[in-house]
């Protein structure tokens, strides 16, 4: 028998609003929002009030997927990987960084963001960097 | 009067499963379950967020347990509207009720700021009780308006709603597993502000006999709407009205699940 809150930030917006997530016997059940918090003070919007549903989603995806013959077929992530340097090394050499994009998202942290965009110019050698707050 | 809580708190956690209250850690503070061996130095009264939703669902998993509460006026209040609506079993909790300072009553403007040990088979209250504090200047400013300004005064609030849901969200009262504010029979879909005035008055009228002024629903208001002023004339209209204040009496009837004869009313022939 265990309830405790877990502090976070919410996934959906570069805000960075902070929320507990309710946590009974390991499970998620629920989401408050946190009043000592510097940026949301105690108040949420409607994505930071629903920012737990797509944990337990039937429809969340929890292995990578490729396409093999037409067909989505689950991966390991070793596999994902692999294939996704093979390819964008491929479309690299023939026709030239500039060729790739790179859009990175809100719902990751400042460092994987600076790591995406660091992939990116330092690696592929394009400038391309854009981000899904825009879409 | 924090040590007091935590000495009863301890000994009170010998016989029950588990007392719900607010943590204090590195990462701040929020609604925990303490158990017996938890650090009770971590045990705090502020921030106030709603303690007795947790008590609700904690109670539905674990049907034999008993749990206590630390528990300020508008916590013990909300109990008591939602042990008459079977979301709370009162045999199964104990109430250790915190009085708020004066100072805290006069930021809630709270009438209230005592928990009533009273309605609870098992309950004590720790503090002084304040003298309640006088309601938000707003709801006299509100009264001395016109028709056509009371409009205009909520058409302007209600304009800044971004319908995050969240005032129904952190209610202790909104239960309700399906809500007439998600459906679209009463809010349409995708529209900013909500329909005027019925978002906030389909609300409104839900809370009547169960708003027991906790202040939540304003304090997370990303708006920042005045809310309370609204609830608190309806809670006024109640009482005149009907003669019903909601969190003061467990045995009293709400209102709204009786009908004019005061027999029960069947929630089957509610219209949804």
């Amino acid at each position: 028998m265990e309830y405790k809150n877990v502090l976070t930030t919410c996934i959906y917006c570069g805000c960075g609003c902070g929320l507990y997530l309710e946590v009974l016997d390991g499970e998620i059940v629920g989401v408050i929002p946190a009043k000592e918090h510097p940026v949301n003070q105690g108040r949420l919007c409607i994505k930071g009030w629903n920012a737990a549903d797509f944990v337990y989603h039937p429809d969340r995806l929890k292995t990578p997927l490729i396409r093999k013959d037409g067909e989505l077929v689950e991966a390991t992530w070793d596999e994902a990987l692999s294939l996704v340097a093979e390819r964008l090394g491929a479309i690299k050499a023939e026709s030239g960084p500039n060729s790739l994009a790179f859009l990175s998202s809100a719902k990751c942290t400042n460092e994987e963001n600076y790591l995406m965009q660091k992939f990116a110019r330092a690696v592929i050698g394009t400038n391309n960097v854009d981000h899904c707050a825009r879409l | 009067m924090i040590e007091e809580i935590r000495a009863h708190v301890a000994e009170k956690l010998q016989e029950l499963d588990g007392v719900v209250g607010l943590r204090q850690t590195a990462e701040g503070t929020a609604p925990y379950l303490f158990r017996q061996g938890d650090d009770l130095s971590q045990l705090v009264l502020h921030p106030r967020y709603p303690l007795s939703p947790i008590v609700s669902l904690l109670q539905k998993r674990y049907p034999e347990a008993r749990f206590g509460i630390v528990a300020r006026g508008c916590d013990a209040r909300a109990l008591v509207e939602m042990a008459k609506r079977e979301q709370v079993d009162p045999d199964r909790l104990y109430l250790l009720g915190v009085a708020c300072t004066a100072e805290e009553a006069e930021e809630c403007h709270c009438a209230d700021p005592a928990p009533d040990p009273a309605p609870w088979p098992q309950a004590e209250v720790i503090g002084a009780p304040a003298e309640g504090a006088s309601p938000n200047p707003i709801v006299a400013e509100y009264e001395g308006m016109s028709l056509e300004e009371r409009r205009a005064f909520w058409r302007q609030q209600f304009l800044k709603c971004i319908k995050c849901y969240g005032c129904r969200n952190i209610c202790p009262e909104c239960f309700c597993e399906s809500c007439a504010l998600e459906d679209e029979v009463w809010v349409e879909r995708g529209l900013l502000a909500p329909p005027f005035p019925m978002f906030h008055l389909i609300r409104a009228m839900h809370m009547s006999g169960r708003c027991v002024a906790c202040r939540q629903c304003e304090l997370t208001c990303p708006a920042h709407i005045p809310l309370t002023v609204l609830y608190d004339l309806i809670r006024r209209d109640v009482g005149n009205l009907l003669g019903y204040v909601p969190g003061a009496d467990i045995e009293a009837a709400p209102p709204l699940s009786l009908t004019l004869d005061e027999a029960p009313l069947l929630v089957e022939t509610i219209p949804h």
